[in-house]
């Protein structure tokens, strides 16, 4: 079976900055992989073609399922089931949670018309049963700036879920977050697999990465530097081949583990 | 009032409870609070003004004249909350009327001028935010450019001389415009009519529509809209678009009601001034992100109120000015005081 995604030969320059180049990347049905890279090496980028957000540069390919998709929108990204948690917590502050819920893809009836009272009767329930708000202090009409970094977080995972997305995108979701909400973001990850869908997963923290991935690609100046399979090496080689990345500039490895760099990734 | 929610780390941690009707106030109270100030103005004049206020004539007569800039103010509150500003609008108005003026001439037609004078105005709004939008050229400054630009384009195509539209009094577009509803004392001017009908739409496409939806996300947080998949580029300049439309039609209302069309209508900074204190004075917040149409329209009819209220207070017309400046001053600080003790 094809992968859920396959880009291949991407490249994106900014200016005269070329932040990636010639990257080949998959993401797997049901497949949960890590991205792992220092700032600037390009995981935003790439994760930001991916939703719709940057086109790529002229002559790479991207596939979902098989497909071949041109030029895409976020809107369209979405439509195909990719939705984004994003580090800067995309949310708009002011505004009360059902807006920012239902942020690009509001329920309308005919001509655009909203229907606030459904948007709100959704939001509603899934802050009870997701997000674990059970005041009545907290309503749907409730601005996002009165809550917390992890309830704000909840609120963007929440989003992601609600709309049933085949490939979540967490983009550095741990940043600036309690060691329970960690924990809580790292579950849902676990949940994401559990359900069947697959997930990219960004982050500086190779331990919480390390936890969750089942594929673990490190991107390093633009390319793909090389990838795991986690069953393939510990967490301490890991981090041990990662320093060596920052010293050398290269994965290249003495030992027989060399090979895992043309790993594919799992499928079942 | 007194229940502020706790900043919780844990969800579920939040033990106060609000009624509904308190969570309604607290949602609502800028335009409680700008209300109630628009009945303490009124009740001020009603005392003080020799009880000009408890008859008809005042009424009919700022009914007449606020439409003037109240019409504006509507589609400019969701231009500011889109975080974006437009000056050019009193231009825009002469601007629509000079191609209002010479389809009428050329064709007879007070209707093909009406369509003429808004398709000037949605051209030079669009101008406006294609400048903006596209170009990237800050809205303050860009529009600030047209409105120079529309100014001088009214004068070089009049030669600098109004025209009389006496010739249109009485048509259909003139009394639908500007026509009068007698209920005994009473005159309601239609600009008056058009000024809630217009309002409601506003507020109907502001809160009721996916396009008011985005207009908020992108003026709260236009990166995360982006992110999200908000047409930010087409919200913002659609934004323009209607500002443009509705003071050309503005501009009409004004000339009809005067029977002239002064190609120097707008400028000299009353209308700009006026309109925009409306939409501050509303409590619409100038970062972008909140605004009602509701404040926007009290708070027009405030500004409306106290030149018809200060001279009937046998208070010369010296004051109204210093009158502007202290409750616009007062009632927006007291709105922001509010705003950062509720949420």
């Amino acid at each position: 079976m094809e992968p859920l995604l396959r880009m291949v030969n991407i490249n994106k320059t900014f200016g005269e900055v070329k932040a990636l180049h010639d990257v080949n990347f998959e993401v797997g049905r049901n497949e949960v992989v890590g991205l792992l890279g220092d700032n600037g090496a390009g995981k935003s980028t790439l994760i930001k073609i991916v939703t719709g957000y940057y086109k790529p540069d002229h002559g790479g390919e991207v596939y979902w399922k098989g497909e071949r998709r041109g030029r895409f929108t976020v809107s369209e990204a979405r439509d195909l089931g990719i939705e984004t948690v994003y580090q800067e917590r995309a949310l708009a502050d002011q505004q009360p949670v059902w807006r920012n819920i239902f942020m690009g893809r509001e329920i309308t009836r005919r001509g655009g018309v909203l229907d606030v009272a459904q948007m709100r009767a959704v939001t509603a329930r899934l802050m009870q049963e997701h997000m674990g708000f059970t005041s009545s202090a907290i309503a749907p009409d409730s601005p996002v700036k009165t809550f917390s970094g992890g309830e704000r977080q909840g609120v963007a995972i929440t989003r992601a879920l609600h709309f049933e997305a085949e490939l979540i995108i967490l983009d550095e979701p741990t940043m600036g977050l309690s060691i329970a909400e960690t924990r809580k973001v790292l579950e849902f990850v676990n949940n994401i697999k559990r359900a069947g869908k697959s997930c990219i997963f960004i982050d500086h923290n190779t331990f919480h990465v390390y936890q969750a991935a089942d594929r673990i690609v490190v991107v390093d100046r633009g390319t793909i530097a090389g990838q795991f399979m986690k069953n393939q090496l510990t967490l301490d080689e890991l981090v041990e081949s990662l320093y060596r990345l920052a010293q050398t500039g290269t994965l290249d490895q003495p030992s027989s583990r060399a090979q895992a760099n043309e790993v594919a990734p799992n499928d079942h | 009032m007194t229940t502020k929610p706790q900043a919780a780390s844990h969800s579920g941690d939040r033990t106060v409870e609000m009624s509904p009707l308190a969570r309604w106030m607290r949602r609502n109270a800028l335009q409680i609070g700008i209300f109630f100030i628009a009945i303490l103005i009124w009740l001020v004049f009603v005392i003080f003004a020799n009880g000009a206020f408890l008859s008809a004539p005042i009424y009919n007569s700022f009914m007449s004249t606020t439409p003037f800039f109240a019409l504006m103010a509507l589609p400019l509150t969701l231009l500011v909350i889109a975080k974006d500003i437009d000056l050019s609008f009193p231009s825009i108005m002469a601007w629509g009327m000079v191609l209002y003026s010479t389809v009428f001439a050329l064709t007879g037609s007070t209707f093909l001028g009406l369509l003429a004078c808004l398709a000037a105005g949605i051209l030079a709004g669009w101008l406006n935010g294609w400048i903006v939008v596209k170009v990237g050229i800050p809205s303050l400054v860009a529009t600030l450019g047209t409105s120079f630009f529309w100014a001088g384009v009214v004068l070089v195509l009049q030669s600098g001389s109004g025209r009389s539209l006496v010739a249109a009094k009485g048509s259909v577009i003139d009394i639908a415009l500007t026509g009068r509803i007698e209920i005994g004392q009473v005159q309601i001017p239609m600009q008056f009519v058009w000024t809630i009908i217009i309002a409601v739409v506003m507020w109907l496409l502001l809160n009721r529509h996916r396009f008011g939806a985005h207009v908020y996300l992108v003026g709260d947080n236009q990166e995360s809209a982006r992110l999200m998949g908000v047409n930010a580029d087409r919200v913002r300049i659609m934004c323009f678009v209607l500002v443009g439309m509705v003071a050309a039609f503005a501009g009409l209302v004004q000339s009809l009601e005067l029977s002239y069309f002064w190609p120097t209508m707008g400028q000299g900074g009353g209308t700009l001034l006026q309109t925009l204190a409306s939409v501050f004075l509303g409590g619409t917040s100038v970062f972008g992100g909140t605004g009602t149409i509701f404040g926007t329209f009290v708070g027009a009819f405030i500004i409306g109120s106290i030149n018809a209220g200060v001279v009937a207070m046998n208070i010369s017309g010296f004051w109204t000015q210093l009158v502007y400046g202290l409750i616009i001053v007062v009632s927006v600080g007291l709105q922001t005081v509010l705003s950062r003790r509720l949420r």
